[in-house]
């Protein structure tokens, strides 16, 4: 089988934020595979596992993202692709997926997985993207997946509901927290995937004309929230708080 | 400059949600005069085309099939596609939930446009409308806009309030029949698990358990105190794992993303991941025996205390001043 995962390297965002030049600052930010990403890595080794096949991950991304890729294959794929974003100024959800789908065109792929959302800009948009430019169905969120011969059984969560799906490949899926619990890479997984192979490619490679994908949003702003003043810690009895704060949420927050 | 604008409007056990009123709202005023059209697609779902146009939809498309009982990716995106073609609208308005995520993107990619997803508010600019929406788990924020070309948005629940309900208003309903072909995914079963109470995305108030909750019991005098509020039971990552309550209360970045005017956090200690679920929350109230947890960071109001003791007691004072 031939598996893909699409992997985005984040920003973690339990890190301070700071914003400057109207970005959010990357100095001394720590970066990590997305953390939906990870279950999709799990996922595809898992399914490489009991059905054969290989395991290719894909990003775009700059060559720090080379880090992440590593880790990728350190967990068990068996190569890597980066496709530079390098010559792309503005880069949206549209610039991603048909970057991404530019690449596919010429690919033999049973199934591609994803994340189901980025946590730094957090629109899931890309998953769901790829498979229309490559017309092959999509499912979101999913938190099960069994496949047997090209038909395809998946359970995912909507909004805490679970839904059965049947389907066939090729199939792009998203994975959601509850698919899988993702391996650490392991000591030998770490010096095997320095040898494991990392191909980057840039535009040109793929056809891709950087005015073709510019990026149909524009952001105008990025801020922090005013700074909440701290909160109130009430003191004192425990039942005198209670009363205190029964009448604040009435007569201060107004909110009862 | 007057915009046509879409909404697709969403039902959940057979009534609209709330979330399709927001958008209507947000449609109104990208709009900038235009007119606000709204689909509803389902089996039978003609009866409630006559509330979209009180909460100020002009016109109203019914698409009726039994393959629209249930969402399916293409069932709806072709539906959509269809109507997207015969009435070229400048502007669409989803709104940023399991089906609109679902739907939005794949529809942006055929149609070759940009979307702006999980907005929380917008304003107009001179010729075009700003959206703002949270980025980085909800600790920064960032304005957008979509230039030219079609403008398409989806909004996260209960941030863009509704105009208000108006009975006299009338407005065009009418049917379009799309014919659906080879669905690609099939819904064989779904298990309901979200209580068929307060939909937690919607509500205004909020009560919810964290692993200080300490076993499924321990959910019992949360569920008191929001039964004396009105208010939606949610847990954090921490209770679902642990089995205390099930997985559809959980609230946070996997989970369901809430902004009611007031959330109670009952053993909860405030990680990231949960935040970013709720931190967008009208009046925050943390109750916590830890004064270090970081929830008391994002907390209007704070009790230190053990929550077995505080919650009852904050219930019968309730009682007390809501009679
Ligand atoms: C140089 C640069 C400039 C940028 N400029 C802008 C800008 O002007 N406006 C703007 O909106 N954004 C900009 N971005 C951000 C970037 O466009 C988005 O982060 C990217 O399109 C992914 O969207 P998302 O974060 O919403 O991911 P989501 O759609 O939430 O991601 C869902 C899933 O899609 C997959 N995925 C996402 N991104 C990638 C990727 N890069 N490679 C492989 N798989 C991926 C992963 O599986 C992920 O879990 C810029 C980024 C860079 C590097
Ligand atoms: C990819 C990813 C996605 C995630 N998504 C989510 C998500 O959507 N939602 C989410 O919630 N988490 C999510 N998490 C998990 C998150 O990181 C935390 O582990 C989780 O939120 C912790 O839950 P908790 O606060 O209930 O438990 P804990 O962190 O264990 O906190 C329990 C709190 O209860 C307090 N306490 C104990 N006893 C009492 C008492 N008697 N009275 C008062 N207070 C008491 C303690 O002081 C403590 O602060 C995610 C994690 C990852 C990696």
């Amino acid at each position: 089988m031939n598996i893909y995962v699409i992997l985005k390297r984040t920003f973690d965002t339990e890190e301070k934020i700071s914003v400057s030049n109207n970005k959010i600052s990357e100095d001394s930010a720590e970066f990590i595979i997305n953390p939906y990403d990870e279950y999709a890595i799990e996922e595809a080794i898992t399914l490489k596992d009991a059905h054969g096949g290989t395991v290719t991950v894909v990003t775009v991304g700059d060559e720090d993202s080379e880090k992440e890729l590593r880790t990728a294959l350190a967990m068990g794929a068996d190569q890597a692709v980066l496709i530079s974003n390098e010559d792309l100024e503005a880069q949206d959800q549209y610039t991603t997926s048909t970057v991404l789908a530019a690449f596919f065109k010429d690919k033999e792929y049973d199934i591609i997985l994803g994340g189901n959302v980025a946590i730094d800009n957090g629109t899931g948009q890309v998953g769901p993207r790829l498979a229309e430019l490559l017309d092959i169905p999509h499912v979101t969120t999913i938190t099960k997946i069994e496949i047997s011969g090209t038909t395809v059984n998946i359970e995912r969560d909507v909004e805490g509901d679970l839904e059965k799906i049947e389907t066939s490949l090729p199939l792009l899926v998203t994975a959601q927290q509850g698919l899988n619990e993702p391996r650490y890479p392991s000591l030998p997984g770490i010096m095997k995937a320095k040898k494991k192979p990392l191909e980057t490619l840039d535009l040109d490679d793929i056809d891709i004309d950087e005015d073709d994908v510019e990026a149909k949003t524009k952001t105008v702003e990025v801020y922090l929230p005013p700074k909440k003043e701290a909160g109130k810690i009430l003191s004192g009895e425990t039942a005198d708080q209670v009363k205190e704060l029964v009448s604040l949420l009435r007569n201060e927050a107004k909110v009862i | 400059m007057a915009k046509k604008v879409l909404v697709l409007a969403e039902t959940r056990d057979g009534a609209l949600r709330n979330v399709s009123f927001e958008a209507i709202a947000a449609a109104k005023e990208i709009s900038g005069g235009g007119e606000v059209f709204t689909v509803l697609c389902g089996d039978t779902v003609q009866s409630l085309a006559a509330e979209l146009i009180h909460f100020g939809a002009d016109r109203v498309l019914v698409a009726e099939d039994e393959k629209l009982a249930n969402y399916t990716t293409d069932g709806y995106f072709q539906t959509l596609k269809k109507i997207i073609d015969d009435e070229s609208p400048e502007a669409i308005v989803f709104g940023h939930t399991s089906l609109g995520k679902d739907l939005s993107p794949r529809l942006a990619a055929r149609l070759e446009s940009g979307l702006i997803s999980d907005v929380t508010g917008l304003e107009q600019a001179g010729e075009n409308t700003v959206f703002t929406r949270p980025v980085y788990s909800g600790k920064a924020f960032e304005k957008k806009l979509i230039s030219d070309g079609l403008v398409f948005v989806t909004i996260r629940p209960n941030n863009i309030a509704p105009l208000e309900k108006d009975e006299s208003r009338t407005g065009d309903v009418k049917s379009v029949s799309v014919e659906i072909k080879d669905l690609r995914t099939i819904v064989k079963e779904v298990v309901r698990k979200a209580s068929t109470g307060v939909d937690l995305s919607e509500a205004k108030i909020i009560v919810a358990g964290g692993r200080g909750v300490k076993s499924e019991d321990g959910f019992k005098p949360l569920q008191e105190l929001a039964d004396v509020l009105g208010a939606a039971v949610g847990a954090s990552r921490g209770a679902c794992d642990a089995d205390y309550c099930d997985y559809s209360l959980q609230i946070g970045q996997t989970g369901k993303v809430v902004t009611p005017d007031l959330y109670i956090a009952c053993g909860i200690s405030g990680a990231i991941q949960h935040l970013a679920g709720m931190s967008n929350s009208k009046v925050i109230v943390a109750i916590n025996k830890d004064p270090e947890a970081s929830i008391f960071s994002v907390a209007d109001y704070g009790i230190v205390g053990d929550l077995f003791e505080v919650v009852p007691l904050l219930t019968e004072e309730f009682k007390k001043v809501l009679v």
